[in-house]
């Protein structure tokens, strides 16, 4: 394990303004997203929170600014071979998201021509081998102790690195859950590999290195990301994103790898004392048909009751936006947006919601949006699929009227 | 007791809005705050500090804008701050800036580091984390209660799951990510303004971590940036104005013709 901490050195990075070329024009200036570039006489200077997000490169119109990147490592990469899922299982069940991954995982693998082998760590999980074995799945590593239970950091982190270090896959996708959050980036640090957090797309470039896509500055832009060089390439990926793979029975079974969990007891330093469940009224948002969901509009908490008699007879479950969550008026479970959860139902009814773009982004997945606002400009109309400008607390009575009217009849 | 609580500087994210002709950011005039769940850091901080007497160190790592923030955690209560800010540390992804910070942390000894849940900047939460391996220590993220034995040795936590929460026990030092509602962050007070514009605030460079510079900055960040892009739009659907009992039948109908009602 040690070695991985000589690691450390990636590449030699440099952002260059050409003093010949820049003008002083200040178009960069305007165009940083981190606001960190300055003219002081008629040249660009880069100040010290520069990202390198490259934007400035690419738009610069005299081309004075360039970003270089220089490989350090000399470590042969050729040897990290195929395309790895963390199956994250919770008492027995396979969670959805990593059947998610696993379906981008057979696009991304026909592009590379490498396998695809999960991962899946627990006690007494050999069950799912034959769930899992009916996916397109080349390798299964499974890895069973009573230690591995309940998650715990340490525990995952030392089987994901030793299970890493020993059988080098190129790629390693892990669902961005509290969980997949709580394990990715330790590992990746222990590792001391490259990781992008809560991925919207995946890609393969013609040179080989898997492209992430994710969201920053709250959905406002997307940025591609590339760990060209460190193996694996990680990432997280939202619940939600991606379609789940299908079985298929025209596949050859996976071959079974039980590796032997070699776990250090005492470097377990978290004990779980208690677990405790919380059944709400929107436990699974993630999971659902249909979400009503309640934003500022409502004005007040007293008027939830609203949102609360519509979900029911829709028979769905209630959701919200960060100001009110933010509020108090629902519990943070219940968050939708890129701070809260991702959702993709059937239908997401959102009432009173303007549509801040940290929202769009967490429900931009869902079939069917429909949002009554009274604001004609609220942004959550520019991506409803039905949108009614008009008194939410005239048309959700009525709403709810006439929706329990034909209820009775049918 | 000494706790370290890190924060981060960010845009105020709410203000943040994409300009329509050139598709780029518009920030001219979005104030930059604290991230807000580093305020929670930082008050959670000051109650530990509070109830069982010790002191509390806030550390970021930013431009030099980023002092103000400082600032106002010095004007909240906190004891000291040290801010490591250096043009070398430009272009650091989530492990080289978790690997700056464990070298300026790892100096300090503390039982205690809290951490924001994630930056709403960057939304990553890959910094708590990776500044725990690389401390060495054990994390507990997603924290909505803290509870200190008497001994000041041990920590309950409670930590949030995808259904419900669960209850962990763990020696110090740990760190721990939280999140909002796990406290109200105080507003700081007048006296407080007063005393944090007197501190000493403790800068730190690329020189003084005596490391191989290419550990740092963006040449020690093995993710790279390749393409920024504004999402694409999505499909304009029907958007109609009409009397309450029109739109109810509109919506109605919808909902029967893709058979959700």
């Amino acid at each position: 394990m040690k070695s991985y901490f000589k690691r450390g050195r990636f590449n030699l990075a440099e952002i260059i303004v050409d003093k010949n070329k820049c003008n002083g024009c200040g178009k960069c200036v305007n165009l940083c997203p981190f606001n960190q570039i300055i003219i002081v006489q008629k040249l660009a200077i880069i100040e010290a929170g520069c990202t390198m997000c490259g934007v400035c490169q690419e738009l610069c119109p005299t081309g004075a600014i360039t970003i270089k990147r220089e490989r350090l490592s000399n470590e042969d990469y050729s040897n990290y071979r195929g395309i790895w899922v963390f199956i994250e299982q919770h008492q027995g069940t396979i969670k959805p998201v990593s059947l998610e991954l696993l379906g981008k995982a057979k696009e991304l693998v026909n592009k590379l021509n490498q396998e695809i082998a999960v991962v899946l760590a627990g006690d007494e999980v050999s069950h799912l081998v034959n769930d899992l074995s009916s996916y397109e799945i080349h390798k299964i590593y499974l890895v069973e102790n009573k230690v591995l239970k309940s998650y715990t950091t340490d525990a995952y982190t030392q089987i994901l690195v030793s299970l890493v270090s020993q059988y080098k896959p190129n790629i390693l996708l892990i669902g961005a859950t509290n969980i997949g959050r709580d394990l990715a980036p330790r590992v990746a640090a222990r590792l001391r590999v490259g990781l992008t957090a809560d991925c919207t797309d995946l890609d393969i470039t013609e040179e080989g290195y898997l492209l992430q896509t994710r969201p920053a500055f709250g959905g406002n832009i997307m940025a591609q990301i590339l760990c060209k060089y460190t193996r694996p390439q990680m990432a997280t990926v939202r619940p939600n994103v991606f379609k789940k793979s299908r079985p298929c029975s025209n596949f050859q079974s996976p071959e079974i790898i039980k590796v032997e969990a070699k776990l250090n007891l005492l470097s377990i330093r978290t004990k779980i004392i208690e677990v405790i469940k919380e059944v709400t009224e929107v436990a699974n948002l993630e999971e659902v048909d249909i979400i009503v969901s309640a934003g500022r509009g409502l004005g007040s908490p007293d008027n939830l009751y609203l949102v609360r008699e519509l979900a029911k007879i829709l028979g769905a479950a209630v959701g919200g936006s960060r100001a009110i969550v933010d509020a108090g008026w629902l519990s943070h479970h219940q968050q939708v947006g890129q701070s809260g959860k991702t959702v993709a139902p059937e239908l997401y009814l959102a009432c009173g919601i303007s549509g801040a773009i940290q929202h769009l982004v967490g429900i931009q997945t869902s079939k069917r949006i429909v949002a009554i606002n009274k604001d004609p400009e609220a942004p959550i109309f520019k991506i409803a699929t039905l949108g009614i400008i008009g008194d939410l607390f005239k048309v959700i009575p009525l709403l709810i009227e006439d929706l329990k009217k034909i209820k009775n009849i049918v | 007791m000494k706790i370290v609580a890190c924060i981060k500087q960010v845009p105020e994210m709410s203000e943040v809005m994409i300009d329509p002709e050139t598709h780029t950011l518009k920030r001219k005039g979005v104030p930059s705050i604290i991230n807000p769940f580093d305020e929670n850091a930082v008050e959670e901080g000051l109650k530990i500090k509070e109830k069982y007497s010790g002191e509390l160190i806030v550390v970021t790592m930013g431009p030099p804008q980023a002092e103000e923030a400082l600032r106002r955690c010095l004007a909240m209560g906190a004891d000291e701050a040290v801010f490591i800010s250096d043009k070398a540390f430009a272009g650091s992804d989530t492990l080289a800036t978790a690997y700056t910070l464990s070298l300026v942390i790892k100096q300090l000894k503390p039982d205690l580091i809290i951490c924001g849940k994630q930056a709403i900047d960057g939304d990553t939460a890959q910094v708590g984390p990776e500044l725990a391996e690389q401390l060495g220590i054990s994390q507990v993220t997603y924290v909505k209660k803290v509870e200190i034995s008497e001994d000041k040795k041990k920590i309950i936590l409670h930590r949030e799951t995808d259904d419900g929460y669960e209850i962990i026990q763990c020696k110090l030092p740990v760190l721990i990510t939280v999140l909002k509602i796990l406290n109200e962050p105080r507003y700081p007070s007048i006296r407080g303004i007063l005393m944090a514009k007197k501190k000493g605030i403790k800068v730190i460079k690329a020189v003084d971590l005596k490391v191989d510079p290419v550990k740092l900055g963006a040449d020690g960040s093995p993710t790279q940036v390749v393409n920024i892009f504004t999402p694409q739009q999505h499909q304009k659907g029907k958007i109609l104005k009409l009397e309450p009992k029109d739109a109810v039948k509109n919506i109605i109908n919808f909902l029967q013709d893709e058979k959700l009602f």
